[in-house]
């Protein structure tokens, strides 16, 4: 209790502020402590949805396009190309959808930053914090798509160990550049737009549901850019145990590694101005 | 804590602009002024969340931009708006505020159950925030706030919006915290507020200190004794404020209602008003508060 002694104070002296992995658990916890009164419903609403995209289109969709043989993506059976690709985009989803409105809530809404900027928290980790709990929501979501994967026999190889690592790496990436971002907006219009037109033509045109190649010519350049097929490429190389040469792994996980730590350190940036003005 | 040509500015907006003030250990210090006058941003710089565009700021002997971090964690801030989390409940709103400054579990149950307690909350623990009322919601924040056992604790507006029973309660609890000796800063735009709670306290208008010293002291130096409250029918009001400045030279003040009369003595003016034969539909005789201070000052009053 808040207690000083009036005979000769001493000297207030500051403690050492701990290191930036410590400073940003503190920041993490608290979203943890708000989730567990909701986390019940949230695996209902993320499980389900990818499970709906693997019936649908794995089996649905699939049992039309094996039809006419598989040869260009693979020789695999389609449910076994798409699921992979599935895994990816609801990663880059949970990524994206943790990020952005709830990102917005916390300066505007909830006010949680707000709360959290007045202790000794900084913006920095008050940012890794907030991506430290969305990267959690990313592998669980991702963790019950795996089994779900596995369950139904769409996995040929024993890479697949490391689905989970990699649809977690996809989602950190683009949670912390949508995180960088929304912390800056006045209003909610810009994130509507981002999911329009950024997440819905990835999730379309980036290798997910047919190879790149099926696109025209000056269309695939566009496709190989995107993060998410980076995303997709690596989540298909894994659990297909196909293109997994040391190239191409590493540029995949390059380019996303990459993007979040350029994301990091701008974030850190856009949410000090944002948060300390 | 010590500040020299504190200033603050949003573009060509000046919000600060330029003021000195001196702030020691267990002292309830005050900054007293309309909205707009930038108290807010004031507390804001001192909370360490707001970087001074110019001047000097000691706050427990370290810079707020190099060490806001480990400054903050010595403060206890109530903000004006509340900020805690409606979705939690009232214990877990000081968990997670506790777990922010890493105190452990333990610690913060403690702490906790006595903080509850103190501000009269303890059998709602376990309630909801949303359905809290205003003023319990502002008590429930002053508890979160000293949950790292704060050097100082800055309130802003700590009474504004609550009703007069709710702000007596809160008023309560901050005059026990300032017996503990608890370092106490804040901002009111309620002279009585300021009355009560601050041992000394700045006046602040158009975004400078214009006066500094302790309740006793601004009202000695600026205002009168007494004052003398008149009231008249509206439609005779500015005849009777002309008049009265010829029977009672000294000093008047003319608001958009009343005419004020500062005087050594109230009841003498009073004769004085009733002999030049004037009516007053209503007089009232009162001690000097810090809203005359504030009146003579700058010539408006403080809430309008």
């Amino acid at each position: 209790m808040a207690v000083t002694t009036e005979v000769a104070a001493p000297e207030v002296t500051l403690g050492p502020v701990p290191g930036w992995w410590r400073m940003s658990v503190r920041g993490f916890r608290c979203w943890l402590t708000t989730y567990r009164r909701l986390w019940r419903a949230s695996v209902y609403s993320s499980v389900l949805g990818p499970v709906f995209y693997l019936a649908a289109m794995g089996y649905g969709l699939g049992s039309l396009v094996d039809k006419h043989g598989t040869a260009s993506l693979g020789g695999v059976p389609y449910v076994e190309f798409v699921a992979p690709a599935i895994l990816a985009f609801q990663a880059m989803n949970t990524g994206m959808s943790n990020a952005a409105f709830p990102v917005y809530s916390a300066v505007h809404w909830a006010r949680i930053y707000i709360a959290a900027r007045a202790t000794g928290l900084r913006a920095g980790d008050i940012f890794r914090g907030h991506l430290m709990f969305i990267t959690m929501r990313v592998a669980m979501n991702s963790a019950c798509f795996v089994v779900v994967m596995a369950a139904f026999g769409t996995i040929r190889s024993a890479w697949a160990a490391l689905l989970l690592p990699a649809a977690a790496l996809t989602g950190l990436a683009f949670a912390a550049v949508v995180a960088a971002w929304a912390v800056t907006l006045k209003n909610v219009n810009p994130m509507n737009y981002a999911f329009r037109f950024g997440a819905v033509p990835m999730m379309l045109f980036s290798g997910t549901f047919f190879p790149v190649t099926r696109l025209p010519g000056w269309l695939q350049p566009v496709a190989y850019a995107t993060p998410l097929w980076h995303g997709v490429a690596l989540c298909r190389a894994l659990s297909l145990g196909t293109g997994l040469d040391p190239a191409s792994v590493a540029m995949h996980v390059g380019y996303l590694a990459a993007m979040t730590g350029i994301a990091l350190w701008a974030g850190s940036a856009t949410y000090r101005r944002r948060l300390y003005v | 804590m010590r500040a020299r040509g504190l200033t603050k500015r949003f573009g060509s907006f000046t919000a600060v602009d330029g003021i000195d003030f001196d702030l020691f250990r267990g002292e309830a210090f005050g900054f007293l002024g309309p909205n707009g006058a930038g108290k807010s941003s004031t507390m804001r710089m001192i909370g360490c969340v707001s970087p001074p565009t110019h001047g000097e700021l000691t706050i427990l002997g370290a810079d707020p931009v190099r060490d806001g971090a480990a400054i903050r964690a010595k403060l206890g801030v109530v903000p004006q708006e509340d900020t805690l989390d409606a979705e939690l409940t009232v214990r877990e709103n000081l968990l997670v505020y506790g777990r922010y400054f890493g105190l452990p579990r333990a610690v913060i149950r403690e702490r906790t159950a006595q903080l509850l307690d103190f501000v009269q909350l303890a059998e709602r623990a376990d309630s909801m925030v949303e359905p809290l009322s205003g003023g319990m919601k502002r008590r429930l924040t002053i508890a979160r706030s000293l949950i790292n056992d704060p050097e100082i604790l800055i309130l802003d507006e700590p009474t504004t919006g609550l009703d007069p029973q709710a702000r007596h309660v809160v008023w309560d609890r901050l005059f026990r915290l300032k017996q503990r000796g608890v370092t106490l800063i804040l901002t009111t735009h309620y002279m009585d507020e300021a009355e009560q709670l601050c041992d000394r306290l700045v006046v602040m208008d158009h975004a400078r200190i214009v006066a500094e010293g302790t309740p006793r002291e601004l009202i000695d130096r600026y205002s009168t004794p007494e004052v003398l409250e008149l009231r008249f029918d509206p439609s005779l009001h500015d005849q009777a404020a002309e008049k009265i400045n010829d029977i009672f030279p000294e000093r008047t003040e003319v608001t958009a209602d009343r005419i004020l009369l500062y005087a050594a003595d109230g009841e003498e003016a009073l004769a004085r008003v009733q002999r030049a034969g004037l009516e007053p539909l209503t007089q009232l005789v009162r001690r000097s508060t810090l809203e005359d201070v504030f009146l003579h000052l700058t010539g408006r009053r403080l809430v309008d």
